[in-house]
């Protein structure tokens, strides 16, 4: 219909009618929520700086777990919806960095040092495994991710931890579900140069930590071998007979996504203060998806600002709406939004017409 | 040398069931229950989750494979069960007005689901895994903020104290194994409910019989190919609607069965374990994503339901730790919905490579030609 207008007299309705088309109806519809509970926010009483830090905290927290969606999605395995096997890697960084006796900063060091191994041979694994099913990533990734969490709840129990700080005090062993991080890396990277100006408080050191990883991944996806993965991406075919080893660089993918997620959570913790072990990671991949796609990605798409814009609306509308509503309305709405936003973006993404994967 | 073969191909095909009947047989004897008693207990399992787990057989039929979206029908029955409640209609009357309600909500979610499925063709069961997740959300705002406030609730056991919701548990007492007691035969201390598998053989001949019909015909066809079906005239679309749609009123029902057989609603969970544990057990009877028959429904109820009796008290027999058992038997679930998506995966490239390798070797001849 609007072919048929004069460009030149095009209204200002119609640029925003294409600028919903381009950024997606949801996804302004997503923005449009979180303005709004920004605006209301001080008339219902709730202190506009202590959302706003709550909301860039929570920020920094996550922002990891969703950058790691971004080389899955670029070498078309899809959203992975196995981040739990990363996650896994990450705890079992951190629980073996306590056993050992570090402490303080150097457990995070550490921490960090001993997941990266298990990512590796872990991603390596879930990258083969991936290659041998392609077109039907997203739902075995799901399901490995499951598994790999309920076979990790029989582990915790078995494997001989001994940390008093990490076991069950009366039985001397199995691992605790939730292990308090104080003495450890509790806020380590938050703590960081930390700014506090009245109730606002920036997590610096968290927020770098991201920015560099961040600045690593976008400088990954601009050199010979990303540019490659890009290519597998969008037209496996096409970059086969261009010469790249496609089934290697979707391994590679999984392997750095899996390690990202080690990080992810890894950095996650130090925010939070607790490790959380048996069932915790099972719907953890759920948030990070829905985060990036809120950002502006799709299911073969995705760029460091979708990571960035999508964390950001997503954590808001988490940290936001239950203040906001409990105020509002006097009813803690806040989880079923949050379901519906985010199950609700996941299904349009799947439901958009794509290049279907190969 | 070709019998060989054959015992090879036998024990690949049915690799699943094997490895759990060797599960069972080693976890019974270490659990140290009376035959008896497990005999009693799957008989009930039975009962209880057949017509469940028969409900995913049509959309595997029309090739839309393991709806993970039979939760919303379990939702559907839920809804029904809690309405009945309230008005506090018991025994068999209740269970069958509770069935008549759940159809028009399970055909309203069932067209959502179908309609949302059409616009995501070949990933069909994320999609359908996601929209279990989205419903819930809607679910609970539903049951948790609607029902009292604008859906009419009355009685004071179903509503929370505060005016509006449902409480956590919804007792259903008087409704509890009314349809398993009815014409209930008792075997030599075994309680066989009669009319739940009367119910069941019912719905199996149904299955039988429908396969056969013009619509049971078609979405074959369409679970073959559906550019071949709509070459053939048929309307694909809504041949995969009415296939997700009957798979949600059979959920509903089978979660009316389920939940009379419990004895009590967890209204915020029933329904979520629900798809995984069905799915699991049919995966277990030796079914893939693409082939199901009443035969695996069986053979897996009774696999996969032994496996979770024993496994808790096995586990705590073998290490120490009741908890092992437990972890051991949510893993075993998911770990075989995997190995079956897997092995799904797989046979179809290998299928779709050796078709690319056939066209290529005619096109060679073509060209040799």
């Amino acid at each position: 219909m609007n072919e048929t207008l004069d460009r030149t007299n095009q209204t200002l309705a119609d640029r925003l009618r294409e600028f919903a088309k381009s950024f997606g109806l949801p996804r302004l519809i997503i923005a449009g929520f979180l303005l709004l509970l920004f605006i209301a926010a001080p008339f219902v009483g709730a202190d506009f700086w202590t959302q706003i830090s709550n909301t860039i905290n929570r920020f920094s927290w996550n922002a990891i777990m969703v950058l790691a969606m971004v080389p899955m999605i670029h070498s078309g395995c899809g959203l992975n919806f196995g981040l739990p096997l990363g996650i896994i890697s990450g705890l079992l960084g951190a629980t073996l960095s306590i056993e050992f006796g570090f402490t303080g900063p150097m457990s995070f060091l550490m921490a960090i040092l001993i997941a990266t191994p298990f990512a590796v041979v872990l991603g390596t694994l879930y990258g083969w495994l991936l290659n041998k099913i392609k077109g039907g990533e997203m739902m075995i990734a799901t399901y490995v991710g499951f598994s790999s969490v309920s076979f990790m709840c029989m582990m915790w129990l078995l494997l001989p931890y001994h940390s008093p700080t990490m076991v069950w005090g009366f039985a001397g062993k199995g691992l605790r579900t939730t292990i308090s991080l104080e003495g450890f890396y509790d806020k380590v990277l938050a703590g960081f140069l930390q700014i506090n100006i009245g109730n606002l408080s920036i997590p610096t050191g968290t927020l770098l930590f991201f920015a560099v990883l961040a600045f690593g991944m976008w400088a990954f996806l601009h050199t010979k071998t990303g540019t490659a993965m890009t290519a597998v991406g969008s037209n496996p075919t096409f970059a086969r007979a261009a010469g790249v080893n496609v089934d290697k660089m979707r391994m590679l993918s999984v392997i750095l996504s899996t390690w990202l997620a080690a990080i992810g959570i890894l950095v996650y913790e130090q925010g939070f203060g607790f490790i959380q072990l048996y069932m915790a990671p099972f719907y953890m991949a759920l948030p990070a998806v829905s985060a990036i796609l809120i950002g502006g990605a799709t299911v073969n798409k995705a760029t460091i600002a979708n990571v960035i814009i999508g964390t950001f609306l997503f954590q808001g509308i988490v940290t936001m709406t239950p203040t906001v509503m409990n105020n509002m309305i006097h009813m803690d709405m806040s989880e079923v939004i949050r379901v519906v936003a985010s199950q609700g973006m996941i299904l349009y993404a799947l439901t958009r017409k794509t290049e279907a994967t190969k | 040398m070709k019998k060989d073969n054959k015992i090879f191909t036998f024990l690949r095909d049915n690799s699943v069931p094997i490895m759990f009947v060797i599960i069972c047989a080693v976890c019974i004897p270490v659990s140290g229950f009376s035959y008896s008693y497990l005999l009693n207990e799957i008989v009930t399992r039975m009962g209880r989750n057949i017509f469940l787990i028969l409900a995913l057989l049509i959309p595997i039929m029309s090739g839309m494979g393991l709806n993970f979206g039979m939760t919303l029908g379990a939702m559907a029955g839920e809804i029904a069960l809690i309405l009945v409640s309230d008005w506090q209609i018991w025994g068999i009357p209740g269970v069958v007005l509770a069935m008549i309600l759940s159809i028009p909500i399970s055909i309203l979610l069932g067209a959502f689901c179908g309609k949302i499925l059409n616009m995501a063709k070949g990933r069909e069961m994320i999609t359908s895994y996601i929209i279990s997740f989205f419903m819930n959300g809607i679910y609970q705002l539903v049951v948790l903020y609607m029902m009292g406030s604008i859906i009419p609730i009355k009685h004071f056991s179903v509503k929370l104290p505060r005016g509006y919701g449902i409480r956590n548990t919804v007792s259903l007492l008087n409704m509890r194994q009314c349809l398993d007691n009815l014409l209930a035969v008792r075997v030599g201390g075994v309680k066989i409910p009669v009319l739940t598998f009367m119910i069941i053989g019912v719905l199996c001949v149904f299955i039988v019989w429908f396969r056969k019909t013009k619509l049971g015909q078609d979405m074959r066809a369409v679970g073959q190919d559906m550019n071949v079906a709509r070459d053939a005239g048929i309307n694909v679309e809504r041949t995969r609607i009415i296939s997700i749609v009957m798979s949600t009123v059979l959920a509903g029902f089978g979660m009316v069965i389920y939940l009379q057989n419990m004895g009590n609603i967890a209204t915020y969970s029933s329904h979520s374990q629900i798809g995984m544990f069905c799915i699991a057990a049919l995966l277990v009877g030796g079914a893939s994503v693409d082939k199901a028959s009443i035969g695996n429904v069986f053979l897996g109820v009774i696999l996969f339901h032994t496996m979770f009796i024993v496994a808790p008290k096995a586990g705590a027999q073998i290490t120490g730790d009741s908890m092992i058992g437990e972890y051991f038997r949510v893993f075993v679930s998911y770990a075989v919905i995997t190995v079956a998506l897997i092995m799904y995966e797989t046979k179809k490239r290998k299928h779709k490579s050796a078709a690319a390798q056939q066209l290529q070797a005619a096109q060679n001849e073509e060209a040799a030609k």
